[in-house]
């Protein structure tokens, strides 16, 4: 480009310049990097190198019994830690679709059509931002109780479909989309649901990778329906099932503490390949998307 | 010209209904009932009794707990996590926008790690790390080197408890907020910049206080907004890495954990309900504040 040496806001390749910032980045990178690394080799060591004092960083011999042992354990009641697992990818996985397309629909006809009740909901919305969910615990479970969903599978979906923040996100997007392009699809004969799949779709993407991380991390992590609103074992959550291990189990039961390794882990992964997937699509720049 | 609806079109109300009725089922309806709980003595077993602002009255006058240790830990936990915690991302976002792509999103990715962990997982790490006797690491690296003669009961001290709780909790405060920012910083035009300087901008600083905060007011504002409900929410760790509701002395018993040992472990509803509500106001504070800073007047 220019001459222009102001700033080196988003370069295309390194130059020595750069190198005050790595020399900060980088060493807080690692410093962030190392308990998540340390869940990685923490969910292989056998059981001598979990206890070993002076407790090691790394793994020696590596194993993958904390992983057999977990499968195949079943809890108190006999069930099975893969029913757990189950549970939760199917409801993260509905959760997840679910939300994405409630919010986006409801952001498009927040921004783009035109009708009275419009500002006010999006002001209630603005307001349900600050929405503590353990706040309201209490209501939220008599209200529950009521609707007859205690012991459902759907109570891990229900609740957590409506996510003010991403209805907030999403809105904001899509204004920055001109009237004038949907205007054009119009005349052109396109129909609301067509703008919207092939419109306003598309040029939202990172929007919506965004909310699908955000939705991801909530539902797969969540405890609040296993532990509030479900007895029945079958139906329980796996990251609640990893919350009995980590509390129930005191620092020296030699058995618990391969198991809660070994559980972190299998937390951890799905979050790092969701998100690995979907960065490029949330950094994305709306200089690429045709907005600007 | 673009409000040539007819009167039949009410395709808005499609598009909504989903999000509407799922939103005041589990969010109108919860917070409502909140507050008229909040007036009522209601143990969870015999229907609530009014009881009028007693419970408030209580709350202010009569919780020791909650005057002397919850709420002053709450604000100083909101006060350094938040700003803090915002303040980190922004920086972090800004100097991570200078390196080339590559390099970019192998550190971002590392940056925001710890965030995806959040909750159950971490906890296990960090009980590890802080275990009160010498097989913790902490322990042991202090105790190797010298500076300890015997290991300290990091977890279980009122004295470290809250420091390691905001320790922990900035650590995992890259989120959302994090890359909202980063993807605002890289979305300003560089010839923004390029006017700027010859409208008289001389260094990196005035370049950030008067071209790239103002032209992400957006992701400065949602970043702020997630800061705020992030820092509130996060009354789970205290009890996480001490393993006990309430944590030891109170040490790091935040307004969250105080409203789930009266709900959840005594039952005394109707006070946990004034308790949230308490909560709900001063999250709303907060965030007003965060409004007018960052908030797009329209």
């Amino acid at each position: 480009m220019s001459a222009f040496q102001g700033t080196k806001m988003n370069p295309s390749k390194f130059h020595k310049s750069q190198l005050k910032f790595l020399a900060f980045l980088i060493p807080l990178a690692i410093f962030m990097a190392l308990p998540i690394v340390y869940i990685f080799f923490h969910a292989f060591k056998p059981i001598d190198e979990l206890f070993a004092y002076p407790p090691r960083f790394f793994v020696d011999k590596p194993t993958f019994q904390n992983f057999v042992d977990l499968f195949t354990k079943t809890n108190d009641t006999g069930v099975p830690m893969s029913r757990f697992l189950f549970n939760s990818v199917v409801v993260t996985l509905i959760v997840v679709v679910l939300t994405v397309i409630i919010s986006t629909m409801a952001g498009y006809a927040l921004s783009k059509k035109n009708f009275k009740m419009k500002k006010a909901i999006f002001e209630i919305n603005t307001l349900a931002l600050m929405f503590v969910p353990a706040a309201v615990a209490i209501p939220r479970y008599l209200l529950i109780d009521e609707l007859g969903l205690i012991n459902t599978f759907l109570v891990h979906i229900l609740p957590l479909l409506a996510m003010p923040i991403g209805l907030f996100l999403v809105k904001q997007f899509i204004d920055q989309i001109p009237d004038e392009l949907l205007e054009a699809a119009r005349l052109d004969g396109a129909s609301d649901f067509q703008i919207f799949v092939r419109i306003i779709v598309p040029l939202v993407k990172p929007a919506i990778a965004t909310i699908a991380i955000l939705s991801f991390q909530l539902v797969w992590n969540s405890i609040e329906s296993s532990s509030l609103y479900v007895n029945d074992e079958g139906l329980k959550t796996f990251s609640f099932y990893m919350s009995t291990l980590t509390s129930t189990v005191d620092g020296n039961n030699v058995a618990g503490q391969g198991l809660a390794a070994a559980a972190s882990l299998i937390m951890f992964i799905p979050n790092l390949v969701i998100f690995i997937i979907l960065q490029s699509q949330v950094m994305n720049t709306m200089a690429h998307s045709g907005i600007k | 010209m673009k409000t040539k609806t007819t009167k039949r079109d009410h395709s808005h109300w499609m598009f909504l209904a989903p999000y509407i009725v799922l939103f005041t089922t589990f969010i109108i309806i919860p917070v409502g009932a909140a507050i008229l709980l909040s007036f009522t003595y209601f143990n969870a077993i015999e229907t609530p009794t009014f009881i009028g602002l007693s419970n408030y009255v209580g709350l202010i006058t009569q919780d020791e707990v909650f005057m002397q240790k919850v709420l002053p830990n709450t604000l100083t936990f909101a006060l350094i996590v938040g700003p803090g915690g915002y303040i980190l991302s922004f920086i972090l976002a800004w100097a991570l926008a200078q390196v080339p792509k590559r390099m970019r999103t192998v550190l971002a990715l590392i940056i925001y790690s710890p965030s995806m962990t959040a909750g159950v997982a971490m906890a296990v790490v960090w009980t590890i790390i802080f275990s009160g006797d010498e097989t913790g690491y902490l322990n042991s690296l202090l105790l190797t080197i010298g500076v300890l003669l015997e290991p300290i009961q990091w977890l279980q001290s009122p004295e470290y408890l809250m420091k390691i709780m905001i320790f922990v909790t900035l650590w995992g405060s890259m989120g959302v907020g994090f890359l909202a920012m980063l993807s605002g910083v890289l979305n300003i035009n560089t010839e923004i910049y390029e006017a700027g300087y010859i409208d008289g901008i001389n260094n990196r600083f005035q370049e950030i206080i008067y071209i790239t905060i103002p032209s992400m007011k957006p992701q400065m504002l949602f970043g702020a907004v997630m800061a705020v409900v992030g820092t509130f929410q996060a009354g789970a760790i205290g009890v996480a890495l001490s393993g006990a509701n309430p944590t030891p002395q109170y040490a790091g018993q935040l307004m969250v954990n105080h409203l789930e040992d009266y709900g959840f472990i005594r039952y005394e509803m109707g006070y946990a309900a004034a308790i949230s509500v308490v909560l709900l106001i001063v999250v709303y504070a907060f965030s007003k504040v965060a409004w007018r800073l960052f908030g797009e007047k329209d």
